[in-house]
């Protein structure tokens, strides 16, 4: 499974394989933003928790359709499901490793664009935290949606009306976390609810996606 | 000890019966060569017995962790190179036996090309290195010697003998003569009859009396 996890990173970072792709698209949407709602801090402070979670989310949305459907395509996950790995197995490996290339970088380069949007400086510790919290939910989500659509061409439609329902709690109360957190009010309870669905997507969707991709490859 | 033993099988693709009444055993050291015409249910007989379909009746038993499945498709990643797919397919089997495989299936020169530049051939005997690496016994292979030369499918002709010599056990559909000394089953005989004469009743139908 560690051979597999370091695969993946590999293939992500070599050329085509979409690394940074995630990034530049949090990083576009930071910087366009203050662009179009006009200069005013006190707007964009406002909206800055907003803005920034809804970011991290779409650009997360943005390379999910890459975690089963390459390997699906040349024949991989054939040869992986008659491996050894269990594939409930193989599916946490390959959300970790889509969180390492898509959401790690998300939360370490989210306090920088918090600057560009004006973000109160007590919410910044917030900011990272329920990032750090809520983009692991947010890949293992991602995977499972993967896995319902890995057959299909062009499933990247199909797949965004499945998956972003499953993830609106995350975004509402990750968002929440950062505005109380700028506002200095106490954060425990979203964080606590952000911990609980992270908890319980880790828990329950790696069987879940393990069987829609079995179901997908008869 | 039977390695692989398949009892009244019956296959659907896509929820159509194809075959059906499907019966044969595979002792170490057999190899059983599968023939019959396109679409007759091949690749869905193989791949039901890899594990990756359930069979719509009938029984496959295998030794377990036995069978390793060499697909259409070779499962080669591009942007690496052929000893990094090696290395990793040995690591997810939990072998050692990258430099063997390369050397017999003549990749040595190749190792740290990236996949992407390749020849068909050059792929092919890659994704069939991946069998040796798999250090496995019952190899199940659909058209292996799909895109190679004559040389390349003696090659492996001869991997499969050594194969066959250390008691695993070979099924292959192929229509080009390997050198082995195989059994040949035909699959025609076993063509999935309509219901109405017998045949078995997918879910589909089952669910509509």
């Amino acid at each position: 499974m560690i051979a597999l996890l370091i695969r993946d990173l590999r293939l992500a970072i070599r050329a085509g394989g979409g690394f940074g792709l995630g990034l530049a698209f949090f990083l576009l949407v930071a910087v366009i933003v203050p662009l179009g709602v006009g200069p005013e801090p006190a707007t964009l402070a406002k909206i800055a928790p907003g803005i920034l979670w809804v970011g991290a989310l779409l650009s997360c949305l943005l390379s999910l359709d890459r975690i089963f459907a390459l390997d699906f395509e040349d024949g991989s996950l054939d040869l992986l499901a008659t491996s050894p790995v269990p594939m409930e197995g193989a599916v946490a490996v390959k959300a970790l490793a889509h969180w390492l290339v898509t959401g790690l970088p998300l939360v370490l380069a989210a306090p920088v664009l918090g600057v560009l949007l004006n973000l109160p400086v007590q919410g910044y510790l917030w900011l990272v935290i329920s990032l750090a919290l809520g983009t692991p939910a947010l890949s293992i989500i991602g995977a499972f949606g993967a896995a319902l659509t890995v057959g299909l061409k062009r499933g990247g439609l199909l797949m965004s009306l499945l998956v972003l329902p499953l993830y609106m709690p995350t975004l509402i109360f990750g968002a929440e976390v950062v505005k109380r957190g700028a506002a200095g009010m106490a954060v425990g309870t979203p964080l606590a609810l952000l911990a609980a669905i992270t908890a319980g997507a880790l828990a329950l969707l790696p069987f879940a996606a393990a069987a829609a991709i079995r179901v997908n490859l008869r | 000890m039977t390695l692989l033993s398949v009892q009244d099988l019956a296959v659907a693709r896509a929820g159509v019966p194809v075959l059906q009444g499907v019966g044969f055993a595979l002792e170490p050291g057999r190899a059983l060569v599968l023939r019959g015409p396109n679409g007759i249910g091949k690749t869905t007989l193989l791949r039901t017995v890899a594990g990756l379909q359930p069979p719509l009746a009938g029984h496959v038993e295998a030794a377990p962790d036995s069978v390793t499945y060499a697909a259409h498709s070779d499962g080669v990643k591009s942007t690496l190179t052929v000893a990094e797919n090696l290395t990793f397919w040995a690591q997810v089997f939990g072998t050692d036996a990258v430099a063997t495989a390369m050397a017999r299936m003549n990749l040595r020169d190749l190792a740290d090309r990236r996949a992407a530049n390749l020849s068909a051939g050059q792929k092919r005997r890659l994704g069939l290195a991946r069998l040796l690496v798999s250090g496995r016994a019952v190899w199940v292979m659909d058209e292996p010697t799909a895109s190679l030369d004559v040389d390349s499918v003696q090659l492996f002709g001869a991997v499969v003998r050594d194969l066959l010599a250390a008691g695993g056990a070979a099924l292959i559909a192929t229509h080009i003569d390997l050198g082995l000394e195989a059994e040949v089953l035909d699959l025609t005989p076993f063509k999935a009859r309509k219901v109405s004469q017998g045949g078995v009743r997918s879910a589909f139908d089952e669910a509509f009396t």
